[in-house]
């Protein structure tokens, strides 16, 4: 594994223009937190809850639809306000493309993602090697416990719901799992998190499956094969076959729902081979 | 720079695929029964901590609740908390500790109406009928009224003064001829709110609210109160006991 990463990049955009969606995510990222925090800090309500369900300016109700779906399997038919919360999270994440939740949203990712680079710095090879089809054996036990012990058993650790509470709520001991997860991912399993175990991972790979933007690899035949986007992804396999699947009739388009549109692959490549794209206006692209 | 080896596209065999998944799929069920087992244990309710008004029972508010701290950031006055992980309440859920700050009744219920999921019933209509606990005089060996003072701070503070609790007159034995005001609760009354708990002058409260489940005897199902079972059905159930004759001294 390469120690740094998008040094031709650096060469020919700049270091600005070969981190461009990677700050943009962290001022996404930490933005939404901001946004939460400034209500409890300093009584400006733009948002209040946390992401399990949330009111934006007093008026648009936003649930978490992984979360009340673990509640209605517990046996609790919501209130309307939840259940509309949850369709408008549901259909925003659709349009832009479900993973999106991943890599611009939710806060784990940051320490996911600086274990990751730690990994790099460090040069930590061994890992051990986990299905990423384990997410959906997750997702699928957190929906089944509910039903037998009729409540929300995924809830008392799932880390992502307790790291944004907590940062809004108090935290108390519930650092031990977020730094659970950082030695997990750094130590025993690469992107072990969020790349194998994470039910929401799992969940919004499922709702933005046919999601309309997605990341491709357009002017594929440029690429010098310097690995670098592969080394960035979180999800690497999905670049395989949009790079390199031409002869075997791949679309360059990253069509797998594991990709969490974080467009990092975009920053790191410095013969431009990706770009943002929309789907329909692709094939008109293709037909050309 | 070279291409990797761990990021070149990998053949999976067959066997390797079989382990990986296997892998997966065993350390998911760990997963779940460890997760199974802890909940059971967590899924009971300290007995310092309350529910917001409004709140299902126990079992249907765990549930419902999705842990977002609406209604925490509705409460003007910072009586509730959201439960961390590993204390004694279940993780993410609303709570309050009377004993740190009690509920203040607000007659229009914020937390009531931030909460999008009926975790905190809107069926709830007044306040005043919130069963959040119940107050218990805890320890009637420390209580001043109980050795016959006048404190009556619990009484005073209580927003349903004389109705959920009342004071209650008993004779004080130690000086044989004073009275007690022996502060007592009404179940059907008191709401839970836990301001007696809270003023209580004591080091340690001697009135102490606790959770409902807690505090609550209940009746075997088929025991009856025969005096209520007499004036429903208006009169006795059984047959006259049979009268036998007066006899007074000096009658004959
Ligand atoms: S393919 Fe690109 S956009 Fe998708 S997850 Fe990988 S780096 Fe991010
Ligand atoms: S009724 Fe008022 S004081 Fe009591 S918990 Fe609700 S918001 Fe807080
Ligand atoms: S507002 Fe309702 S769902 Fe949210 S934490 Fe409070 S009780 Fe739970
Ligand atoms: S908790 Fe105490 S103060 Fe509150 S209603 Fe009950 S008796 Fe009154």
């Amino acid at each position: 594994m390469k120690a740094s990463v998008g040094a031709e990049a650096i060469a020919t955009k700049g270091w600005l223009g070969a981190h461009k969606y990677l700050l943009l995510r962290r001022v996404s990222q930490l933005g939404i937190l901001a946004l939460f925090l400034i209500g409890p800090l300093f009584g400006v309500w733009v948002l209040k809850g946390n992401l399990s369900s949330s009111v934006l300016l007093d008026t648009v109700p936003m649930t978490d639809p992984f979360m009340l779906m673990q509640s209605i399997a517990a046996g609790h038919i919501p209130e309307i306000t939840a259940v509309l919360g949850a369709l408008i999270v549901a259909v925003f994440y659709f349009m832009v493309g479900g993973r999106f939740f991943c890599s611009w949203v939710c806060p784990v990712n940051v320490i996911t993602d600086l274990a990751h680079w730690l990994r790099r710095k460090l040069k930590v090879r061994a890992s051990t090697k986990l299905s990423r089809k384990t997410r959906f054996w997750v997702l699928a036990m957190s929906l089944v416990l509910p039903v037998v012990l009729g409540t929300m058993a995924w809830e008392l650790i799932n880390p992502v719901s307790l790291f944004h509470r907590g940062v809004i709520f108090g935290m108390g001991l519930g650092w031990i799992v977020l730094v659970g997860i950082f030695l997990f991912d750094l130590l025993l399993v690469e992107h072990g998190w969020c790349g194998h175990v994470c039910p929401l991972g799992a969940f919004y790979n499922l709702v933005g499956r046919y999601s309309p933007i997605k990341v491709s690899a357009y002017q594929r035949e440029k690429c010098d094969k310097c690995m670098d986007c592969f080394t960035v992804c979180t999800e690497p396999h999905v670049l395989k076959m949009p790079l390199f699947g031409e002869n075997k009739g791949y679309s360059p388009m990253i069509e797998s729902a594991d990709c969490t549109n974080c467009a990092r692959c975009i920053d790191v490549c410095s013969q431009d081979v990706f770009k943002i794209t929309t789907r329909l206006p692709i094939k008109a692209e293709v037909k050309q | 720079m070279t291409a990797d080896k761990t990021h070149t596209p990998r053949k999976t065999t067959r066997r390797q695929f079989i382990t990986e998944a296997s892998r997966g799929v065993c350390g998911t069920g760990l997963l779940g029964l460890g997760l199974a087992g802890y909940s059971k244990q967590s899924q009971s309710l300290a007995a310092q901590c309350l529910r917001p008004p409004g709140a299902l029972t126990e079992e249907d508010f765990l549930a419902a609740c999705v842990r977002c701290g609406l209604c925490v950031e509705a409460c003007p006055y910072d009586t509730l908390k959201l439960g961390k992980i590993f204390e004694p309440v279940t993780t993410g859920t609303p709570y309050f500790d009377a004993n740190v700050i009690p509920c203040e009744m607000c007659e229009d219920i914020p937390c009531q109406t931030a909460c999008p999921t009926g975790a905190i019933s809107p069926e709830l209509e007044s306040i005043n009928d919130a069963k959040m606990g119940l107050a218990v005089l805890i320890d009637r060996e420390t209580c001043l009224n109980t050795q016959g003072l006048r404190c009556d701070i619990c009484h005073r503070v209580c927003p349903l003064i004389d109705e959920a609790i009342t004071l209650e007159i008993e004779r004080n034995s130690r000086t044989g001829h004073h009275a007690m005001f022996i502060p007592t609760v009404h179940s059907d009354k008191c709401t839970g709110c836990g301001k007696c708990e809270h003023a209580c002058p004591l080091e340690e409260a001697a009135i102490k609210v606790l959770p409902r489940e807690i505090a609550k005897g209940e009746l075997g199902h088929h025991y009856r109160w025969g005096w209520i079972e007499k004036d429903k059905a208006g009169g006795s159930l059984i047959d006259e006991v049979l009268d036998l004759p007066d006899r007074l001294p000096g009658t004959k």
